[in-house]
């Protein structure tokens, strides 16, 4: 069974015809990359597989989303523990305004965990899994602003992995990046991807290349190419992705 | 380390926390609503069999226990007129001057606080520096004058906030694209700025009057006259003004059986002049709203 | 020309802008010149002197010894530092008591010869006459005089602005009552205030929140006489039949009025903090599995809570200030508050209450307007406090 499997899934906003139609699977402990124009619904995709688009409004979902194979808009699933097991880091760093230590340990906290050890042996873990530890662990009850950009943002992907999700969705985390930051990052998914399916946003083609095992490329609400990233950078069988990754459009 | 074990009914516990909460807040906020209604509610029921055609336009009489208003609701009308004109015209130079005048900097930081301790300032020393100033110290007397002054330094910091930040949301390009066409900075105020800065500004003066309208503490030294039966004819004249008049029938009555329905109709016809001025403001808000999108 | 108009326009428009700055400089000018004469008034009653016999050593009373002393309330002289001896007191109005109308003088122009025989007669009579009664060489002592102290209007535990001999202006009861008050009210309106706050930037659908917003621009629109007015017929006669007072203007009346009053400030302001909390950060939360309660109290409030502090101290600020309502409905009693079920006075409400009566000039009248020179700083100081409380928050968001 796959990790996450979409069937003939439509979304609308209002009158918007965001999605459309698509179909996918996404297996487990791979990092599968989206790309496409903004725009083209591939930041709108990856929402709905925590239900981040419930929040919008007047938006309309038909279809169905099965994470584990099981549907995730069902009746009796609840929204807090889909969150749980499916994190998610967001396109600009968002740490709470609260200290390094509490960001990380929050999402445990929130879930119930009471176990000042295990939260504290936890925090730990998702700072070096950051590769944030060594910069950070003099300085833990320091405000999370103190910290840089880049910091901000693995301080984040920490947080995300805390509570250990079997899905990180990543919405552009290098976007707001510099490159340096950014390569660090990139680096962090590759060594993440053994413990995490990560299904990553990106608009940078470089970045989805190097880091993932397969690509999506949607284009105007619709998914027009999936398979093995290699394939679609060295041989898209669309003219539309051939387009695009060669840049003559986006 | 292994992947946390979450607590069996933690999710279920949290989601009832968050139940209870919301009902919780949306109690208080019901009660709120109720406390408004209860309040309009029992001054309109109260006061209704009060209004009369003779209520609205005689004065009062046998010692205040029967007859009218109507000396009051002038009064007020003229203190709001009287407070319109000192500080409207004040008020909004005051803010065009923050807006498009000053340079950013310590000069905008310093008027801003005092304008905003201005409007901290309590009613009632605003009264104590009316009757200083206006009625001792220049000589007005208690005077529709002296109140009108007094009220009208009361809602000047409305009046410029309004202001300020009715010109601060027009986009600068417009002020740029006048200014490229060779008009001089007041010519693009006068005929670009403030027309479309206008709609918010006039929102924002008609809720200074509605302030005017209630204000009692100023004009108790400083204008306000327990009995005055005629009508005022000069700016120099006291004139009684609805706000003080239920104070003073409520508080300080000869014959409370008497005056008590009379209190009821003044607050009716008071409550009713806040309505009108907030439901005017209220649409034009909307009326405005919609031109924008 | 045309340039001259524009730099005329432009002195008048930057003349205008700084009219508030001037208001608050006539303000403080005008509060404080009449404020500080008080302390120029003399303690004893202008015009008057309170005689003792010759042989009695105290020499010096305070404004507090002295209305106990004619209020009966200190009885012997040696709780003045004296001789062990009864006080006796006499005031003008006693004149029937002591002497026959043929002692007095047609016109009673022998009074004063009279008054000081009588006090030279008797070791422990203290009178309170007219200086210029008395005649000279009369042999008697004179309590010392002087001016009113600093310390005994900030420190005073009495106001009695019309007693005599000597008039008594302790602020002290009312600034309890004032501090009593609006504390009582900022308890009451906080939950109110923060929850209504939650429920419409948080839960309510814009269709609720649309209801809601016009209830509280109302509830904010009401003046403060009706309010007031509404208090004393309905929630005055509630309070006394709930709590079995004698009456039922009380502190606790002016709180429940004035938590009303405050609540559309403290909403407004704490209302648009939260809606301004960042989506980002709501997100983080949602997305780490919290629920929309858990983001509400662990990053919605933290992160807008000088905002929220903001509303609050606003509303300190509006309580401390308002006037009418208060004096409608809080009894008036200045005695320092036991019990927020006693009557009790505001500052605002004293000066509302007095300043009609106070003849102009008088230690009375400068009195009241030494109450708004420190009411103009208590709530000056409660702006600045917003102020800073909200330059901190712009740095922050910076």
């Amino acid at each position: 069974m796959e990790k996450i499997e979409a069937k003939e899934v439509n979304f609308h906003y209002g009158d918007f015809h965001a999605l459309k139609n698509i179909s996918m699977e996404i297996p487990r402990n791979k990092v599968v990359a989206f790309i496409g124009p903004s725009g083209c619904g591939k930041s709108t995709f990856l929402r709905l597989f925590n239900r981040m688009n419930d929040l919008v409004p007047g938006a309309r979902l038909s279809g169905k989303i099965l994470i584990d194979g099981k549907d995730i808009y069902a009746p009796d699933v609840q929204v807090d523990e889909l969150r749980k097991d499916v994190g998610m880091v967001f396109q600009r760093p968002n740490p709470f305004p609260k200290s390094i230590f509490e960001n990380v340990a929050y999402g445990l906290r929130v879930n119930g965990i009471k176990d000042k050890e295990f939260i504290a042996g936890k925090v730990e873990e998702a700072l070096k899994g950051a590769a944030l530890w060594n910069e950070v662990k003099e300085k833990l009850n320091a405000s999370a602003y103190a910290l840089s950009g880049g910091q901000q943002q693995r301080l984040c992907i920490a947080r995300a992995m805390a509570v250990s999700p079997s899905v990180l969705l990543m919405d552009e985390p290098a976007s707001a990046l510099d490159p340096i930051s950014t390569a660090k990052i990139e680096e962090l998914i590759c060594e993440m991807r053994d413990k995490v399916t990560i299904v990553i946003v990106t608009h940078n083609m470089q970045q989805a290349s190097r880091v993932s095992d397969k690509t999506a490329f949607f284009y105007m609400g619709e998914m027009i190419e999936y398979d093995d990233t290699k394939l679609i950078f060295t041989n898209p069988r669309k003219e539309a992705t051939q387009n695009y990754i060669t840049g003559r459009f986006g | 380390m292994d992947r946390p074990t979450y607590p069996e009914g933690y999710s279920a516990r949290k989601r009832r926390a968050q139940a209870a909460a919301f009902a919780v807040c949306r109690i208080l906020s019901l009660l709120i609503v109720l406390i408004l209604f209860a309040i309009l509610g029992f001054i309109v029921i109260k006061g209704a069999g009060v209004i009369s055609w003779d209520f609205l336009t005689k004065a009062p009489s046998d010692g205040m226990t029967s007859g009218g208003i109507f000396p009051a609701i002038v009064g007020t009308l003229l203190l709001m007129l009287g407070s319109a004109v000192v500080a409207f015209p004040v008020g909004i130079m005051s803010g065009i001057y923050m807006n498009e005048y000053a340079s950013k900097g310590w000069v905008v930081k310093f008027i801003r606080l005092m304008t905003n301790n201005l409007s901290g300032v309590p009613s009632i020393v605003f009264g104590l520096f009316g009757m200083a100033l206006f009625v001792k110290y220049l000589g007005f007397g208690d005077s529709i004058l002296a109140g009108s002054l007094t009220l009208g330094l009361l809602s000047l910091p409305l009046v410029i906030r309004t202001t300020e930040e009715a010109l601060k949301d027009i986009p600068a390009g417009i002020r740029e694209g006048s200014l490229a066409l060779g008009a001089t900075k007041l010519q693009t105020i006068w005929k670009v700025v403030l027309p479309m800065g206008m709609p918010r500004i006039i929102t924002g003066l008609i809720l200074s009057l509605g302030r005017v309208s209630g204000e009692t503490a100023p004009i108790l030294f400083t204008c306000a006259a327990y009995f005055f039966p005629q009508l005022p004819t000069s700016i120099l004249d006291q004139c009684m003004a609805l706000p003080y008049h239920l104070y003073v029938i409520s508080t300080s009555g000869t014959d409370i059986e008497a005056q008590q329905p009379i209190a009821y109709g003044t607050a009716l016809v008071l409550i009713v002049i806040v309505l009108i001025i907030n439901l005017l403001a209220g649409l034009l808000r909307k009326h405005f709203e919609k031109g924008l999108s | 020309m045309k340039r001259v108009i524009e730099k005329t326009v432009r002195w008048i428009l930057t003349g205008s802008g700084f009219v508030t700055s001037v208001v608050i400089l006539l303000i403080i000018g005008f509060l404080f010149t009449e404020g500080a004469g008080l302390f120029g008034e003399p303690v004893i009653e202008e015009g008057y002197v309170l005689a003792v016999n010759g042989e009695n050593p105290v020499k010096e009373m305070s404004a507090e010894e002295i209305k106990a002393v004619f209020d009966e309330d200190i009885t012997n002289w040696k709780e003045l530092g004296g001789p062990d001896l009864a006080i006796e007191t006499f005031r003008l109005e006693d004149a029937d008591e002591y002497f026959t109308e043929e002692e007095l003088g047609p016109q009673y122009g022998n009074a004063g010869a009279a008054i000081a025989a009588l006090v030279a007669s008797r070791p422990g009579m203290v009178a309170f006459v007219p200086e210029l009664m008395i005649p000279e060489e009369s042999g008697l002592n004179f309590i010392e005089d002087r001016n009113i102290s600093p310390g005994e209007v900030l420190g005073g535990r009495e106001w009695f602005p019309t007693a005599t001999p000597s008039p008594l202006f302790g602020i002290l009861p009312l600034l309890a009552g004032t501090l009593w008050v609006s504390l009582f009210a900022i308890l009451f309106a906080l939950p109110f205030g923060i929850s209504i706050a939650v429920y419409m930037s948080e839960v309510a659908s814009g269709k609720v929140r649309g209801f809601l917003k016009p209830v509280i621009e109302l509830l904010n629109g009401i003046p403060s006489v009706v309010y007031g007015f509404f208090g004393l017929v309905v929630i005055v006669p509630m309070l006394q039949q709930v709590f079995g007072l004698p009456v039922g203007e009380s502190g606790l009346a002016g709180s429940i009025v004035l938590a009303i009053m405050a609540l559309p400030t403290i909403v407004t302001v704490a209302e648009d903090a939260m809606r301004n909390c960042p989506r980002t950060l709501r997100e983080a939360s949602l997305a780490l599995g919290a629920t929309k309660w858990q983001t509400i109290y662990k990053v919605v409030i933290p992160s807008s809570m000088s905002g929220i502090a903001s509303g609050v101290v606003l509303g300190i600020g509006r309580a401390v200030g308002e006037t009418m309502a208060v004096l409608m409905v809080t009894g008036n009693a200045a005695v320092i508050p036991s019990s927020i079920l006693e009557p009790l006075r505001t500052i605002p409400a004293t000066i509302a209450a007095e300043l009609g009566e106070a003849p102009a000039g008088g230690a009375h009248y400068q009195s009241l307007f030494l109450l708004g020179v420190i009411l103009f700083f208590i709530t000056f100081a409660i702006n600045l406090c917003v102020e800073y409380i909200s330059s901190r928050n712009r740095a922050k968001n910076n």
